[in-house]
């Protein structure tokens, strides 16, 4: 067998892309006159070592879960669903006409509804593209961006002219009623001797975002669906002459992308701005692509990768605050783990690849007595 | 890092002489970021003049996100910050559930609105757009020669509906035959940043026989003032003077002075008197920009116009409808 262990490739590719993008970051901190060790220590106490840091990681990193998964599933059956950020911002629409328009008595009925509501409209919003796919074979990457500028128009437009309420500035709809508010970390960890997670965003649907980890695992590896999806991206041909439907999993595919893409609105929505705003998604949907790479398509992966992620955001807002590193420059830092984990990603792994195997070579020579 | 350490060596005192009136002002820029050639930057250099002028230091931030809003301000106010001053009109609703949190702090939000009865530490500071851009609109139909002039906006959003109104009822008051071509440039925030775009939306007004073109539409207006100058018509700025980018060509601009309201929140410091400030053209808040790069452009007989009816809707004899207000325009549909 010429390949690496998994551990390796599991673990340690990633760990040394890391590295290498944080060096990177340092070189450039270093450039602009900033204390690379600085600026480190400020993001890990930023967002590790206070619990309200970990609150706004884990919120962000619930976003990213959603997009990711979202991206993982589509990728298995290779494709490419690029339009993760038009499907949450549909997903959050129909988040916010869920608790606007229905008095809702508790908020665990209400995130019931939502997140039906948000998984259908996430859905349907990738229906099309999906449908244009399988049956006219126009690509899925071009049709599901298409999408996503037409999300934001639809969006624009009901919030501007349907359901701003009169006379507000912001185009945002009507605060949520209290009753539909989500228990938030504050609300459920905190006592009053030690108030936890204060003010940050962080809320229950961490926990939904982590049953949908759980559903994703079950269905790609343990269904039938999910086995066909994997046929349907690994070979279409094979997959056909399995008895396998293309039409019938790109679209399933899709819909499941589309529905896990649009949950994220729960989150963003219901969680944390408790009103629908224009900019709920605020790129989530492309974050998905990046920590779907990283992840490797597998949930658990996705989870550590978002949980970076949601570092990298809330260790960036701390540099912005305490710091003179322009907003610019965090995006950099952002952009570095994400050249290196996912497009470069071959760039670590080739000769970490020979390396291995160039070990195991001396070590089966060894083993086998001189001739 | 210098700055770091001033600045925790800052909290720490304040701690110690907890209330004394120590504190530096914080400002907060809206996710268009700091150098945006208009609105934040505005609010950049107001703050830059006041600490030039007191030798002063502020903190500030450049937001990236939607939840960093609430976490800027209490990250600010926690630190002991005061007052906390902020841009664009999102800020309101996270002020709004912060301020309760943090008495003590007085926090300004420029263009948003928050119930100073329900937040007695919160200043709104507002500006009447639609009479700075009701001078502009006269200007313009004056200036024009065939009776059609545009209106290029950043976002399609309420607040740039309100200089379209304001801007379209100047130009009926003068030429009530005028027509005028609106339009907006994107439905995203890449909107405000897209000068390509907003060079060919001038050129499609230019085709459509408009020779007066106002751009309200932050860093995209730069194409649209371009454009203009490349094809020999007007164009009218906004929000800073940028009159100065093509002299002879820029009619003149709609001056909002963010700039003096940020240099006069933080010159008043802790001491800050919170409420509702709504600046208008009696406050200086809102006017046109008249400079050696456009006097050429304005005619005697044109200033006197635009300043007698300036003068009439101070005294309330013109009254200029707001967009916001009414959700509706008499002199343009959306």
């Amino acid at each position: 067998m010429d390949r690496m262990p998994a551990w390796a490739d599991a673990v340690l590719v990633p760990l040394i892309s890391l590295l290498l993008a944080a060096i990177l970051s340092a070189l450039v901190i270093l450039a602009i006159g900033e204390s690379p060790v600085e600026a480190f220590r400020l993001m890990v106490e930023g967002a590790l070592m206070r619990s309200a840091g970990w609150g706004y990681t884990l919120y962000y990193a619930t976003n990213f879960i959603f997009t990711g998964l979202a991206v993982a599933v589509a990728f298995h059956a290779r494709l490419f669903n690029i339009g993760g950020e038009g499907q949450a911002m549909l997903g959050a629409l129909g988040v916010a006409l869920v608790c606007l328009y229905i008095p809702w008595p508790h908020w665990s009925l209400a995130l019931l509804a939502a997140s039906a509501s948000a998984a259908l409209f996430g859905a349907l919003w990738a229906l099309i593209p999906a449908y244009l796919q399988a049956t006219r074979g126009s690509h899925i990457v071009i049709t599901t961006i298409m999408f996503n500028f037409i999300a934001a128009a639809l969006l624009n437009y009901l919030l501007v002219n349907v359901m701003k309420p009169a006379g507000m500035m912001e185009p945002a709809t009507a605060t949520f009623p209290q009753a539909v508010h989500l228990p938030t970390f504050q609300d459920m960890f905190s006592t009053a001797a030690t108030p936890l997670f204060r003010g940050s965003p962080a809320n229950v649907t961490f926990f939904v975002a982590l049953l949908a980890c759980l559903f994703v695992w079950a269905l790609i590896w343990r269904t039938r669906l999910g086995y066909e999806i994997r046929a349907q991206g690994h070979s279409e041909t094979a997959a056909r002459y399995a008895g396998i439907r293309p039409v019938r999993i790109v679209v399933i595919a899709m819909l499941i992308s589309g529905a896990l893409a649009g949950l994220m609105g729960i989150n963003s929505t219901m969680g944390e701005a408790e009103r629908l705003i224009l900019n709920s998604t605020e790129g989530a949907g492309f974050i998905g692509i990046a920590v779907a790479l990283m992840g490797r398509n597998h949930p658990l992966g996705v989870l550590l990768a978002a949980i970076l992620f949601g570092f990298l955001y809330q260790g960036g807002a701390e540099l912005a605050l305490w710091t003179n590193i322009p907003r610019e420059l965090i995006v950099v830092i952002q952009a570095l783990v994400i050249l290196f984990t996912g497009a470069l990603d071959n760039m670590v792994r080739m000769p970490l690849e020979r390396a291995f195997l160039a070990a195991r070579r001396r070590r089966t020579r060894r083993a086998e007595p001189a001739e | 890092m210098t700055l770091m350490k001033s600045l925790s060596g800052a909290a720490a005192a304040l701690a110690l002489t907890a209330g004394a009136a120590l504190a530096e002002p914080a400002l907060i820029y809206d996710l268009g970021g700091k150098f945006d050639k208009s609105f934040n930057e505005a609010a950049f250099n107001g703050a830059q003049r006041w600490a030039e002028e007191t030798g002063g230091e502020f903190r500030d931030i450049e937001l990236q996100s939607e939840a960093q809003r609430e976490q800027a301000l209490r990250r600010f106010a926690e630190a002991g910050l005061n007052p906390v001053v902020t841009t664009g009109f999102s800020m309101a609703t996270p002020i709004a559930n912060v301020a309760p949190d943090y008495p003590d702090t007085k926090f300004v939000t420029i263009d948003g609105y928050v119930d100073p009865e329900e937040h007695p530490n919160v200043l709104s500071i507002l500006f009447s757009e639609h009479e700075g851009s009701f001078l502009v609109g006269m200007l313009a139909a004056m200036a024009s020669e065939t009776g059609t002039v545009g209106f290029v906006g950043g976002m399609d959003i309420p607040l740039i509906r309100k200089f379209a109104c304001g801007y379209a009822q100047g130009v009926k008051a003068v030429d009530a035959d005028a027509e005028i071509i609106a339009n907006m440039t994107g439905t995203t925030p890449a909107a405000w940043n897209d000068p390509v775009k907003g060079s060919e939306l001038a050129k499609a007004q230019i085709s459509q026989g408009a020779d007066v073109i106002f751009a309200a539409a932050g860093g995209t207006g730069i194409g649209v003032l371009q454009t203009a100058a490349d094809e020999g018509i007007y164009s009218i700025g906004v929000d800073s003077n940028q009159n100065y980018l093509h002299p002879g060509s820029v009619l003149s601009s709609m001056l909002k002075r963010v700039d003096v309201a940020v240099y006069d929140a933080m010159s008043a410091g802790a001491d800050l008197e919170t409420g509702v400030q709504v600046l208008g053209l009696a406050e200086e808040g809102v006017g046109y920009a008249l400079d050696e790069h456009n006097a050429e452009l304005i005619s005697d007989e044109m200033q006197a116009q635009v300043e007698e009816a300036k003068s009439r809707i101070i005294d309330g004899e013109i009254t200029v409808t707001d967009y916001t207000a009414e959700d509706s325009c008499p002199a343009l549909t959306f």
